[in-house]
């Protein structure tokens, strides 16, 4: 009870290890938030692979951005030396000094100007570090290639007592530190086994050519008392210093959006749902040669200019230029948005750089731009500069910074096999949200492009193949026709539709006689209806006629009746003398 | 007792102008091995240099700024700035024939 109790206060007092950013783009997520605060970390790789130029930028940054004041003491190089080195990536070290920001020292040692003989120690070091700490009030220090004093000095029992309490003395100072180190034989990080000394965080760094193309990497070998990623992670030197490259996430816990973004063609739109991609998904396109993978690229482009969102086409295959006239003929004019600024190309050869350089520089450059949707064409050229898992894994990573950026992507990819490709393009099917094909349908001495959505999560989508079909106003997908040989497509699709157009004329021709026949016959039945009305009119006048006689004979027999009448009686006046008489 | 010696020595160092052999020794505090070290240099001086030679000790826990320039980093150090060219000698001084190599007192 009380133990948990203790360890709940603990807890409560160090919640965690404080850290020391570096401002190093990519390596502070890499380490979640830095170096460990005040104490030493080693940087050990072999000769030229950036330690010394991670460890100033690390000191720069310090200075300029979170206004801790550093010591540099360089065992290898002269600060002159070191000024011109950083200069090329735009930080001004003399400025820096001068404004007491940063000290040099440069520890000269010179096997040949020394003589040991009997007891010393290493106090003169301390006593220079204690001051140029105390100088610029600084926070933070690098001891760059400490292993120098091997070579200098003889006396190794000497020199390890001495490393022991230097590291010591530099967490009492409580200086974040960063001791370089050269990487030595076989499975020792370094010559002299620094990492004995420095047991907080070691960082390796390695360059390896493979294929004549080289490649930085970047390893938390060792972080006591903290998470950090453990992979080898792709790093670049570039005239904005260093960048590493983590993968953005290591949880697959990206926002996402319900959000649809229109393909650029209406029937497509319509194969997807009726409303095209999520935004924030990655899209596929693959299919052989010629099928106009790269249309449906620039299409999706120029739809998301239209709407006024901004955009960057890579292109690892064509220029900017070719593209651009290309495009005209099929109506899309991307000229425009290139100059309205919402449309970027950015072509280079693959073999321009290592994949992990392409990443950087694409990552960098979305950075920048921030656009809505990403166009990468085609992903295949890039396997020429990597292995497939090399290119899988590199995509991966694009992907999941695509996600969290929401950016919507669409790859390209050639596929090499006729045969309906189940075989995924570069691995990428399974990490992408949508995957249209784009097959050749050949048939009736033609090759006719068949479109269909292999898949696209989370929305109902077309199970059907569609014609797909360029023309010089656009592309768009018709349906195909199902004969009895199969699909139809092109010119036989045409023939079928004629043919059905045919007998819908025959048809409607077959009706319309038919209507006419029934016309015809009414007619002749209105005719005899009114005959019929006719006689019966002329009956029933008759009838009438005989009526209007019985009455009017009714009529005058009455009268004559009492006139008749009268007359016997001989009381009507004027009938009397007839009376009488 | 010590210190009113040494005091004394660099005294008497300094009233004597350019001398053949300049010698600087780096210290710091007074540590037996500084001591040791300043104690054995003046043996081998009176031996070797009597009259020659200027020996200025530097104290870096009072001027720590001193260290740099003669690219000190082990403490004792000696230098010999005269004659030239700059030779250090790191230690105690324990191991006579070393020192005197160093200092090109004698041939190797």
């Amino acid at each position: 009870m009380s133990t948990t109790a203790e360890k709940h206060t603990s807890q409560l007092h160090y919640p965690s290890l404080p850290k020391t950013p570096t401002g190093i783009t990519g390596l502070d997520e890499i380490t979640d938030g830095g170096l460990p605060k005040g104490r030493p970390t080693l940087i050990c790789g072999e000769a030229g692979c950036g330690k010394t130029l991670m460890s100033l930028e690390f000191l720069i940054r310090g200075a300029m951005e979170f206004d801790e004041p550093g010591v540099f003491m360089a065992f290898e190089e002269k600060a002159s030396e070191l000024s011109m080195n950083v200069a090329s990536l735009g930080f001004d070290l003399d400025k820096l000094q001068e404004q007491k920001k940063i000290k040099l020292d440069y520890v000269h040692i010179d096997r040949s100007e020394i003589e040991e003989t009997g007891e010393y120690n290493l106090e003169g070091l301390f006593i220079r570090l204690d001051h140029a700490i105390n100088t610029v009030k600084a926070k933070r220090v690098v001891l760059d290639t400490l292993e120098n004093l091997f070579s200098g000095l003889s006396n190794q029992a000497i020199l390890r007592a001495e490393l022991r309490r230097l590291f010591q003395w530099l967490k009492e100072k409580g200086v974040t530190a960063i001791i370089t180190g050269e990487k030595g034989e076989g499975p020792a990080l370094t010559r002299q086994g620094l990492e004995e000394y420095v047991s907080d965080c070691v960082i390796l760094l390695d360059h390896r050519v493979i294929n004549q193309i080289s490649t930085r990497r970047l390893r938390v070998i060792k972080y006591r008392g903290s998470v950090h990623g453990t992979n080898e992670y792709p790093f670049l030197i570039d005239e904005e210093g260093i960048a590493v490259l983590p993968i953005t996430s290591l949880r697959l816990e990206k926002e996402v959006s319900s959000e649809r973004i229109s393909s650029g063609i209406p029937s497509m739109d319509a194969m997807l749902g009726g409303h095209g991609f999520f935004k924030g998904s990655s899209i596929l396109v693959s299919g052989t040669a010629g099928t106009g993978k790269t249309s449906i690229a620039a299409y999706f482009a120029n739809s998301a200019c239209n709407r006024g969102d901004k955009c960057i086409y890579f292109a690892f295959e064509e220029s900017p230029k070719q593209i651009i006239r290309n495009m005209h003929s099929i109506n899309v004019d991307l000229q425009k948005h290139i100059n309205k600024g919402i449309l970027q190309f950015h072509a280079s050869r693959p073999t321009l750089h290592g994949l992990e350089m392409h990443l950087v520089a694409m990552y960098k450059l979305i950075k920048k731009f921030k656009p809505q949707v990403v166009v990468l064409d085609p992903i295949t050229n890039l396997v020429t500069v990597g292995s497939v898992s090399e290119v899988k894994a590199m995509l991966i990573r694009l992907i999941d910074f695509l996600q969290d950026e929401q950016i919507t992507v669409m790859f390209t990819a050639l596929t090499l096999n006729n045969v309906i490709t189940e075989q995924t393009d570069e691995g990428v099917s399974s990490l992408v949200d949508a995957w249209l094909t784009v097959r050749d349908i050949e048939f009736n001495g033609e090759r006719n492009r068949g479109m269909y959505i292999m898949k696209s999560r989370g929305m109902k989508h077309s199970n059907q193949v569609r014609e797909f079909i360029i023309t010089d106003k656009g592309l768009d997908l018709v349906e195909v026709y199902l004969g009895p040989e199969g699909v139809l497509t092109g010119s036989a699709r045409e023939a079928q539709k004629l043919q059905e157009q045919t007998g819908e004329l025959l048809r409607d021709f077959a009706v319309s006689s038919k209507d006419r026949e029934l016309m015809r016959r009414r007619k002749v039945l209105e005719a005899k209806i009114s005959n019929l009305q006719m006689e019966f009119e002329s009956a029933e006048e008759e009838l009438n006629k005989m009526h209007q006689q019985e009455d009017l004979i009714k009529q005058v027999s009455n009268k004559t009746r009492e006139e008749i009448t009268n007359r016997r009686r001989g009381e009507h006046s004027d009938e009397k003398g007839g009376k009488n008489g | 007792m010590e210190n009113i010696r040494t005091r004394k020595v660099e005294k008497m160092v300094k009233e004597k102008e350019a001398k053949a052999y300049e010698l600087r020794l780096y210290v710091a505090g007074k540590t037996a091995k500084s001591i040791l070290a300043l104690t054995n240099l003046k043996k081998y001086c009176e031996e070797h240099l009597k009259g020659q030679y200027r020996i200025e000790v530097i104290d870096l826990l009072v001027q720590p700024q001193l260290a740099e320039g003669d690219q000190i980093f082990a403490i004792p150090t000696l230098v010999r700035k005269v004659p030239e060219p700059i030779r250090k000698i790191i230690g105690d001084l324990s191991n006579e024939e070393k020192v005197l190599v160093g200092l090109n007192i004698r041939p190797a």
